[in-house]
């Protein structure tokens, strides 16, 4: 599949541009820069992983930051556990906790993708406004029982000491940090390349567009469902661990509904079903985020009509303005 | 036994102010088919306008009636000038647009009272307890919601089945093209819809003002909670958010009462209220999942 001009254009910059960045805001002494666009690309993450169900299957999540935040809090809690040397569960083995990225990460992931399992087993048999609902209420739940665990901090958060360790990468180094997330990133835009043309993702959006003709067609479209379902969960997870790391504080709020919210605006304002969407949206809403608030402490009050305007007349998504320009082009 | 029964009309109390909110949401999503998570915005303006007429003329009657025209008027202003252009589209669009609305109502009530929480009190003449059964004192105020609330329930009730336009509001909820065929301004109609529904959450607003903080955000989180109930309910039907709500505020206020001594019977004390108090604010979602999983489309599915 040759890509037209534009597309190919701006996704080479943007590649040389992130991977470039470090230096370029080194040199200009804005080492600051290196720490937003770290979370960027963590949120550019999270909101890939999003995309997969919402974008490709259909599937409207607002409970996506229960993977999130219980990705963050698997790492933080593991790391508590190790710093104060008491193992994290004793019966029937004894698990101890670690600060081993290698370890803490997939766990993470694990986690994340048996409660999405879990999640996605119930609500999944719902559709439409009851599934929005649904997946909501279980992100509450996790939220209140959070908030309930006085051991890990409860509604104040659980600090971290300092971040994972990783073999020979040095995570408490920022640029390093960046470089490794960056590397996430792009290997689940490749993966997610692959899977959205394999046989499974087109299943996957025949769903989307009709479940019904898709079943008759001797899909079984609720297992691809949840398929994805836990795909997408795993991802967010592994972005919440890395959020640990970066802010190296974990609380309930990394999973209310706020942030679930804000995963879908990352999605929908890049543009759903893009590949590279939430790319562009997680960096056009935190950048958006970052300069409103530099510019005025009530930023809220220009954010939300600001996210009204995009729904009413930039449907799509800043993706297919790209897009857009290659009609002329190509 | 008398604290089961000062529990049980604590329930009721929950119960009755949820069912002010979810009676809007479910007659916005029943007729209009639009999600509105600024709902709970409008409970919270009510709320605010109620604290300073109030903290001003020092009368909660004034703060009532400058509350609910100033909610109505508000959502009225909203429904007009945004959420109009909704109605045709899909309940993802209508999350984020409302989501929106939330920022912004939140931080305009922030930049016009301030951040800090305000305080309402009871009114005076309400202030003195009951004595339902002899030796059991229950806040009059309370009481008073419960009464209010049963009120709007009876009226709700007469008003959507025996005047005419209860016949139009059902009507479009179960054919909106048919109605607007007939000849019916069904644009004034949503707009008149809407507006009744911004001054129910009102009601509740004002009325939980005195009993919670009068604060920034404080509609998210009860917002949340009436969704629930009118999932539980069925969406749509005004009934199915009474009986939702009601089962709503007991199991919550029930849970947060007696989890907690319930598991000190078998477990230490520290574990049983960690445990408790995370299955007592768990219990209406585990609720509401265990509906959805018996009868995926609540429990009184309205037509449509």
């Amino acid at each position: 599949m040759a890509r037209p001009v534009v597309t190919r254009l701006v996704l080479w910059g943007a590649l040389v541009l992130l991977l470039a960045l470090p230096p370029l805001v080194q040199g200009l002494g804005a080492d600051f820069a290196v720490g937003v666009a770290t979370r960027v690309l963590i949120f550019a993450l999270v909101g890939v992983s999003l995309n997969l169900i919402l974008g490709y299957g259909g599937m409207v999540s607002f409970g996506h930051a229960a993977f999130f935040g219980a990705g963050a809090y698997v790492v933080a809690i593991l790391a508590q556990h190790d710093t104060q040397g008491e193992p994290l569960v004793t019966w029937p083995i004894v698990i101890d906790g670690t600060q081993s990225a290698l370890i803490a990460w997939p766990a993470a992931m694990v986690v994340s993708a048996l409660l999405a399992l879990v999640i996605g087993l119930i609500a999944l048999r719902t559709s439409g406004l009851y599934f929005i609902m649904i997946t909501l209420a279980f992100a509450q739940m996790l939220y209140f029982l959070f908030i309930s665990l006085r051991a890990y901090g409860g509604e104040d958060g659980l600090s971290l000491f300092a971040r994972s360790a990783a073999g020979p990468l040095d995570l408490a180094d920022d640029v390093h940090f960046y470089y490794l997330v960056l590397g996430f990133v792009l290997l689940a835009l490749w993966i997610k390349r692959r899977l959205v043309a394999s046989r499974f993702g087109r299943a996957l959006r025949g769903i989307r567009d009709n479940e019904r003709r898709m079943q008759a067609l001797g899909f079984p479209t609720f297992r691809y469902k949840l398929a994805a379902f836990v795909m997408a969960g795993a991802v967010a997870g592994l972005s919440g661990a890395l959020i640990a790391n970066q802010t190296e504080f974990v609380s309930p709020s990394f999973l209310d509904w706020q942030r679930s919210g804000e995963i879908l605006v990352i999605v929908i304002l890049g543009g759903m079903g893009r590949v590279y969407g939430p790319v562009a949206g997680a960096v056009a809403f935190l950048l958006l985020e970052e300069v409103l608030s530099a510019w005025t402490d009530h930023w809220m009050l220009v954010l939300g009509p600001i996210l009204v305007l995009v729904v009413l007349f930039a449907k799509g998504g800043i993706w297919s303005l790209i897009e857009r320009g290659e009609t002329t082009d190509g | 036994m008398l604290l089961v029964l000062e529990q049980v009309l604590n329930g009721l109390q929950l119960g009755v102010m949820l069912f002010l909110l979810a009676a809007g949401l479910t007659l916005v999503l029943g007729i209009m088919n639009l999600v509105n998570l600024a709902h709970g915005s409008l409970y919270m303006i009510g709320a605010f306008v109620a604290a300073g007429v109030v903290r001003v003329t020092d009368s909660f009657l004034l703060g009532l009636l400058a509350a609910l025209p100033a909610a109505a008027l508000v959502g009225m202003a909203v429904e007009v000038v945004a959420l109009r252009r909704l109605y045709t589209r899909q309940h993802l669009d209508q999350v984020l647009a409302t989501f929106g609305l939330i920022l912004f109502f939140n931080e305009l009530v922030r930049i016009l009272w301030g951040p800090r929480a305000l305080f309402m009190d009871v009114p005076h003449w309400l202030s003195d307890t009951v004595e339902i059964v002899p030796g059991a004192p229950y806040p009059a105020f309370r009481l008073a919601i419960i009464v209010v609330g049963g009120a709007v329930a009876g009226f709700l009730y007469w008003l959507v089945r025996h005047t005419r336009l209860g016949m139009l509001i059902r009507a479009g909820a179960s054919n909106r093209e048919m109605v607007g065929a007939l000849g019916v301004d069904i644009k004034r109609l949503y707009t008149l819809v809407f507006g009744l529904g911004a001054m129910l959450a009102a009601l509740a607003g004002v009325m939980a003002g005195p009993i919670y903080a009068v604060e920034v955000g404080m509609g998210e989180p009860v917002l949340i909670v009436a969704f629930v109930v009118v999932v539980i309910g069925g969406i749509g039907s005004v009934r199915g958010s009474l009986v939702g709500a009601l089962l709503v505020g007991l199991v919550d206020t029930l849970g947060r009462a007696f989890l907690p001594t319930l598991f000190r019977a078998f477990l230490a004390p520290d574990t049983a209220d960690g445990l408790g108090a995370a299955l007592a604010s768990m219990a209406i979602y585990v609720l509401m999942a265990a509906v959805l999983a018996w009868r995926p489309r609540g429990l009184f599915p309205a037509h449509g």
